[in-house]
């Protein structure tokens, strides 16, 4: 928000945001800011874009959707979708959380692979999530986005230049947030930045940037940095279940794998 | 102007003379026309506004809804299933209020899938928060646009126009085209209460809990109650303006001194006049009340139309399953704790494009003031159908 | 704009409500060994953490929730939680 300026308005999904910001009558929000569904911001800030251009406003604000990644990746894809190919001037951010938090941690398309949710228990004859986490910038680099980027709140001066720079695109912008989330993940609060930290530093949550398709900056991983994937699994909760049942090693070293072939394919060490 | 004119291209001129700024819909028979219609017109210029093409109803409403907020006068259509599929949205536009109007093209609802004509659609929607009007003919549905626009935007509360799909959208009539200084000097630029801008900014669509949801439920109920007075006098307004007139809440036909009195709404009210002309002829007091609006539910002047006669049957094109027509049961509700009832009957006609001529109004009418016996009827059934359609034993 | 129907809501009003009651433990600043690397202040979720001087840092209690995270982060220990005093 201190990154975008007051000059913005805000298309919001029903979600732990919108619930926590606004309830009635008071509200969080300086700047114009509008909540509808939990499917349809992406919808909802074409309409707003659209119309600040049939009026002759568009000087006016810059228009900021803002979601979950259930809200994005599942329930409002097809708005999404329909925005992203529209080419309206929007920066879409995604809070990436890994599940549909604000309803008490159930599984989404954003979830990883062998984490438990709610609704994907894990248990001797499941390992919680069964299937691997939806690649969304890929799917919005697909749709020819402008400006994509990946980031943490475990690096929130990341968050701000990125947003600034999203802001000086024209055309469909994608910003994904990777956002710990205490209770679903079942961490302490106090470590929810470090171990938003871990999921960058061992390579599972690559922090990209792409302009028309093509990635432009990687962040690097840092030698002195460099985790294994177990300092981010181990205190979480939702991964405990690899560390009980017989076989968790197995697993734990398919995701150390998947870690390392994302540090491959970005190049995410440093020299 | 008269000019001849299919339905669609009469509405989508007419709200074009609206001056929407931003029109957005999905399209889906039999509302594809309007919205080509309008699509034609900003091509060529005569619309100065943004069209936006959406992958789905669900994101047509959400895009009124989003350029509504943000201060622009937004238009969109639909019908069917494409109404069902923007349900959430439309119940957001009514408790946001937004004034936005929609075309809502009767279609029947699936399954089994069918794209002709009923009203089962819109009147499954009615407890959404939005006005609703059901237009008899072109002309009404033209001009039930341009009143729809002034409501809307006078009581912050979006407006359904419903037509009958086919029967009004691709029908051909003579319709009187207003000049386009008369409807702007009727219906002034739109001048939001409130809009989505850093110069002022407001927080809309906020979470009200226990403490407060009910409170802000009921300033919309209050203000639907309110929106009878302001139908009333737009339609006045209109007659001053452009010489027609249709009713108001309610409309009437032949209905003095009647013992009975058929009620209806939409564009089955045109056979219904010819089959009350033939029966008057015939020496049987007939007449029909016209339900111009559903919601707001015009209640006391229902009951204040129809206290005098002694039968009443209600034909519509809509059904509550395992109750009767929707329509009646309302109607029902207006005598409730009268002192006088007249024997109200439902007929429910027409489902699916099924044709309803002036002989099943007669028929309907005749056996009505032989039997006053109030009753729920499916009327104009084919027996042959039914039972090849269902020939298997209990 | 005023508020209007029960959905204008006006903006930046929940300033006046606080979240003392939140907190379990609050986070005591000693201002010894801090280093000025800033993290405390720029991962505070609820922006709570205030600059006094270039290496000196606090919390406002009004809208701290006391959930650690800047002490956790803190890389030179320079901030403690303590339990909140039963009031």
């Amino acid at each position: 928000m201190e990154a975008a300026g007051p000059d913005v308005i805000i298309a919001n999904a029903t979600g732990c945001l919108e619930v926590f910001t606004t309830r009635f009558p008071r509200s969080s929000w300086q700047v114009p800011w509008i909540h509808s569904l939990f499917e349809n911001p992406a919808s909802v800030a074409s309409g707003i874009e659209v119309a600040l251009k049939a009026l002759g406003r568009e000087d006016e604000a810059k228009v900021i959707a803002q979601a979950g990644d259930g809200g994005t990746a599942d329930i409002g894809m097809g708005a999404f979708s329909g925005m992203l190919e529209r080419g309206h001037n929007i920066l879409y951010v995604c809070y990436d959380n890994e599940a549909y938090s604000n309803t008490g941690f159930q599984r989404s398309g954003l979830t990883p692979k062998d984490a438990l949710t709610t609704t994907s228990p894990a248990g001797p004859t499941s390992w919680g999530n069964l299937t691997r986490k939806k690649d969304l910038p890929a799917i919005v680099a697909a749709h020819g986005a402008a400006y994509i980027a990946t980031s943490s709140v475990g690096y929130p001066v990341d968050i701000t230049r990125k947003v600034k720079k999203a802001l000086t695109f024209t055309g469909p912008k994608y910003l994904q947030i990777h956002c710990p989330c205490v209770p679903g993940w079942g961490i302490e609060s106090a470590i929810s930045v470090r171990m938003a930290r871990y999921a960058i530093n061992s390579g599972l949550y690559p922090i990209f940037e792409m302009e028309y398709g093509k990635i432009t900056k990687v962040r690097k991983i840092k030698k002195e940095d460099l985790v294994g994937v177990e300092e981010y699994l181990k205190p979480q909760k939702r991964f405990a279940h690899l560390y009980k049942y017989p076989g968790g090693e197995e697993h734990i070293k398919a995701i150390q794998a998947a870690a390392d072939a994302n540090i491959e394919k970005y190049g995410l060490l440093a020299e | 102007m008269r000019r001849i004119l299919e339905g669609s291209q009469a509405v989508a001129e007419s709200v074009a003379m609206c001056r929407p700024k931003v029109v957005c819909a999905y399209p889906i028979t039999p509302q594809t026309h309007i919205v080509e219609g309008l699509a034609r017109l900003v091509a060529e210029g005569r619309l100065d506004a943004q069209y936006v093409l959406v992958e789905a109803e669900f994101s047509a409403a959400s895009v009124v809804l989003g350029a509504s907020a943000t201060g622009a006068r937004a238009y969109t259509a639909t019908s069917s299933q494409g109404l069902l599929l923007m349900t959430e949205v439309i119940f957001n536009i009514a408790g946001m209020r937004l004034p936005v109007v929609m075309t809502v093209a009767n279609r029947a609802v699936s399954a089994p899938i069918n794209i002709w004509n009923d009203q089962q659609d819109s009147m499954s929607l009615r407890d959404c928060g939005w006005i609703q009007m059901y237009a008899e003919d072109i002309q009404e549905a033209c001009d039930m646009h341009i009143q729809a626009f002034t409501i809307a935007e006078e009581l912050n509360i979006p407006v359904m126009v419903c037509m009958d799909g086919y029967i009004l959208t691709h029908a051909m009539e003579p319709v009187e085209v207003p000049e386009q200084e008369h409807v702007d000097a009727y219906l002034p630029p739109f001048k939001p209460k409130f809009y989505l801008t850093p110069k002022d900014p407001i927080t809309l669509g906020s979470m009200a809990g226990p403490d407060a949801y009910m409170e802000i439920r009921l300033l919309l109920h209050q203000s639907m109650q309110r929106a009878s007075f302001t139908i009333r006098e737009e339609a006045n307004r209109f007659e001053e303006a452009f010489g027609r007139s249709y009713g108001d809440l309610l409309g009437s036909y032949r209905a003095e001194d009647a013992e009975l009195l058929l009620v209806s709404m939409g564009s089955l009210l045109g056979t219904m006049k010819d089959a009350v002309d033939e029966l008057r002829d015939g020496g049987h007091p007939v007449g029909i009340v016209k339900v111009r609006t559903v919601r707001p539910f015009p209640r006391t002047q229902l009951h204040d139309a129809l206290a005098d006669a002694r039968i009443v049957g209600v034909i519509e094109k809509d059904i509550s399953l395992g109750l009767e027509g929707i329509l009646c049961s309302e109607i029902r509700s207006a005598f409730c704790g009268a002192a006088r009832t007249p024997n109200i009957s439902s007929f429910v006609v027409g489902l699916g494009g099924r044709d309803v001529t002036v002989d099943n109004i007669k028929d309907i009418a005749l056996g009505l003031l032989s039997d006053d016996t109030c009753r729920v009827e499916v009327a104009g059934i084919d027996h042959e159908v039914l039972w090849s359609a269902h020939s298997e034993e209990e | 704009m005023k508020p209007m129907f029960g959905v204008v809501v006006q903006p930046g009003t929940t300033r006046d409500q606080k979240k003392t009651g939140w907190r379990i433990y609050r986070p005591r600043f000693k201002q010894k060994d801090c280093i000025g690397c800033l993290d405390c202040l720029r991962s505070c979720p609820d922006g709570a953490v205030y600059q006094i001087d270039k290496k000196k840092f606090d919390s406002d209690m009004d809208a701290c929730k006391g959930c650690g995270v800047c002490a956790d982060l803190c890389p030179v220990d320079d901030i403690d939680m303590e339990l909140e005093e039963q009031q």
